[in-house]
């Protein structure tokens, strides 16, 4: 007999809904029992084909099904969020959001996900802080970062109108999880949209502040560390060279920098491989629902 | 949409030595220098001033180097200093938010100038939204148009108009567009947007063709044209508004600037400050042959010196890449792997 799972639901059946459908049937906790549009879609159908019930028909189908999800991954929109996340809460369901509505506490799985395991809703930040915010952590758990600066570049297919329409929503979303999330008494966040053809892979790029005299072999070593966990569920995150130490500036006000060079791949599941920025996303959703279904698990009656 | 007030001139230059020349001044502006130059410009009658970190609003970064004064404090400045000039700001979607945007209009920046790469124009809606509600002049910014067709970039310059844009810029960042690439391109987007904008024309220096593309581009329909004093600018520098001016009136093309003003300007009150005259040498022209967004010049030639590799080499490869506007941490990484390719 298979270990017991728990039952999630997934709403949005977009390429986001759909790449996150391919990651969590590898979930060791998670099955997927349903997924939920508002029209007919690709996505619907592609569930089905998978044996999954799907339905055109919303959340309102949703919460008629027994058994009830336990677990939902709402990748909509931050509006249906909004709308759906008291639905949610009223039956109990807890909800994984991948939208930019951030009603719950943001998490990003290596640095603050155990301290949210129990929470009804929580937020995925942005894809920009999944990259970008371990690696902060990574150096603020070391010694104080007054500063941390992140740029991300991602290949303009993998932005979508959403993004491109909301784009102050993901500098300000990001700037201040790279602080709040990451360990920086200040952040900034800075995005580019890249055109060029073959798309380029998601690349990110983190400027800590560091003070003068730091240990430097302890701030790379922990960079490293940090950066093995994420790639337990994002494969293809690597660091293009080794962190590099630049010494302490006047204009920094006499504070040295480390920066920190990522690629990230996407897993090439659904969405391409370049759209590492996407990927993120769903892998860390799903890394936190499988975190969340096997808490239900162990504290449950199963 | 009602094209810029004014219009009393056969063009209008705006001068960008306070915000594109901060790349060549390494962000390092100081109040005074703002209040001299704005002072000389505005008595020369030259009628838009931008003033902004190079990057643009909120550009003051470890990417992109810290400004010496918070921009903001420059603006104000140079809004003091202005008798007839309006004061304009830049802002780059992605860097700078409309909260900057707001705070410079709160000090009394009047024209906001968005800036997209020339593909990109739908991330700058919501700022142009936000222009036209305050009543700011509204100014698109296309960069890096080598990168795109004629077509696409008339289609991009419809998507800025349709959100709000008074004014659509062809921008040669990388001063990589050759007289007739730019003639097209000038060409194609007064076509689209014409009858319900104006079409403007930034020209760089790289390949030395900033003055003569400027020229084309008015030939063809464009109203206005930027430049610096000095060249000073990205890469080999602007086409040099003093040059611009004083080639314009012996066309006799009524630009309102007073050429012995501007020449004046430059001479004496910019050139004293200037690190260096922008120039055409190795580094500038393989980036206009490359296609190279001028300002990763002073990036690349830091990297070169920390990495032990030539600034050329990563500026031909940052070309290779595609690399855009914006992305100048990604010249550290070139630098890293080119050095590493030296060594292995």
């Amino acid at each position: 007999m298979s270990p017991p799972k728990v039952t999630a639901a997934i709403v949005g059946p977009g390429n986001i809904g759909t790449d996150l459908l391919a990651k969590l049937r590898r979930a060791e906790s998670i099955e997927v029992g349903y997924v939920v549009g508002v029209v007919e879609s690709d996505g619907l159908a592609r569930a089905r084909s998978l044996g999954i019930e799907a339905s055109a028909e919303g959340v309102d189908w949703l919460l008629r099904q027994r058994p009830l999800p336990e677990i939902v991954f709402e990748a909509t929109s931050a509006a249906a969020h909004r709308a759906n996340a008291p639905k949610y809460a009223a039956a109990g369901i807890q909800a994984v959001d991948l939208t930019p509505a951030h009603l719950g506490p943001m998490v990003c799985p290596p640095v603050n996900l155990a301290r949210h395991l129990a929470e009804p809703n929580v937020s995925m930040i942005t894809c920009g802080g999944q990259a970008t915010i371990p690696m902060v952590y990574a150096v603020s758990r070391v010694t104080p970062v007054p500063y941390a600066e992140i740029v991300a570049s991602v290949s303009s297919r993998s932005a979508g109108p959403g993004t491109r329409a909301n784009i102050d929503e993901f500098t300000h979303t990001t700037s201040r999880a790279v602080a709040e999330i990451g360990g920086a008494a200040r952040g900034k966040a800075i995005i580019i949209l890249n055109p060029v053809e073959p798309p380029m892979i998601m690349r990110d790029t983190v400027f800590c502040m560091i003070g003068a005299d730091v240990d430097e072999a302890a701030i790379t070593t922990s960079i490293h560390q940090v950066a093995d966990q994420v790639r337990e569920y994002v494969p293809g995150y690597a660091l293009r060279a080794e962190p590099q130490f630049d010494q302490p500036r006047a204009e920094w006000g006499g504070h040295g920098r480390v920066a920190v060079f990522l690629e990230v791949k996407g897993n090439g599941d659904y969405l391409p491989e370049y759209a590492g920025n996407l990927d993120i996303m769903t892998a860390a959703a799903a890394r936190v629902g499988d975190l969340m279904a096997s808490a239900k698990l162990k504290a449950g009656s199963r | 949409m009602s094209t810029p007030s004014g219009g009393t001139h056969d063009i209008r230059i705006t001068d960008t030595t306070l915000r594109d020349g901060s790349h060549a001044m390494a962000h390092q502006f100081t109040e005074a220098q703002v209040r001299s130059t704005v002072y000389a410009l505005d008595r020369a009658g030259v009628e838009v001033i931008e003033v902004t970190h190079g990057d643009g609003l909120g550009g003051s970064s470890f990417n992109y180097g810290f400004s010496a004064e918070d921009e903001i404090k420059l603006v104000a400045a140079a809004v003091d200093e202005a008798t007839t000039a309006e004061i304009a700001v830049l802002l780059v979607p992605g860097i700078g938010t409309r909260e900057e945007l707001r705070m410079a209009f709160d000090v009394g920046a009047r024209v906001a100038r968005i800036a997209t790469h020339c593909t990109e124009a739908d991330v700058s809606i919501q700022h142009f939204g936000l222009a036209s509600e305050l009543g700011m002049e509204t100014v698109g910014f296309l960069m890096m148009a080598h990168r795109t067709t004629p077509e696409e970039l008339a289609r991009q310059a419809r998507i800025m108009v349709d959100a709000g844009a008074q004014c659509v810029y062809c921008v040669d960042s990388a001063g990589a567009l050759v007289l007739d690439t730019a003639q097209v391109r000038v060409e194609a987007i007064v076509r689209e947007i014409g009858d319900q904008a104006q079409v403007g024309f930034h020209g760089h220096q790289n390949l030395s063709l900033g003055v003569a593309n400027s020229v084309l581009a008015y030939r063809n329909g464009a109203r206005q044209i930027d430049g610096a004093l000095c060249a000073l600018g990205a890469g080999a520098g602007n086409a040099p508004t003093e040059v611009l001016a004083a080639t314009f009136d012996k066309m006799g093309i009524d630009t309102g600037v007073n050429v012995a003003g501007v020449l004046a300007a430059a001479e004496e009150v910019v050139k004293p400050y200037l690190p260096r005259w922008p120039s055409m040498d190795r580094n500038a022209i393989v980036q206009g042959y490359a296609g190279v967004y001028s300002s990763f010049l002073l990036h690349a030639e830091r990297a070169a010196l920390r990495y032990g590799v030539a600034a050329h080499d990563i500026l031909a490869r940052v070309g290779e890449l595609g690399y855009v506007g914006g992305q100048e941490d990604m010249i550290i990484d070139v630098a890293i792997q080119l050095a590493q390719d030296n060594a292995g």
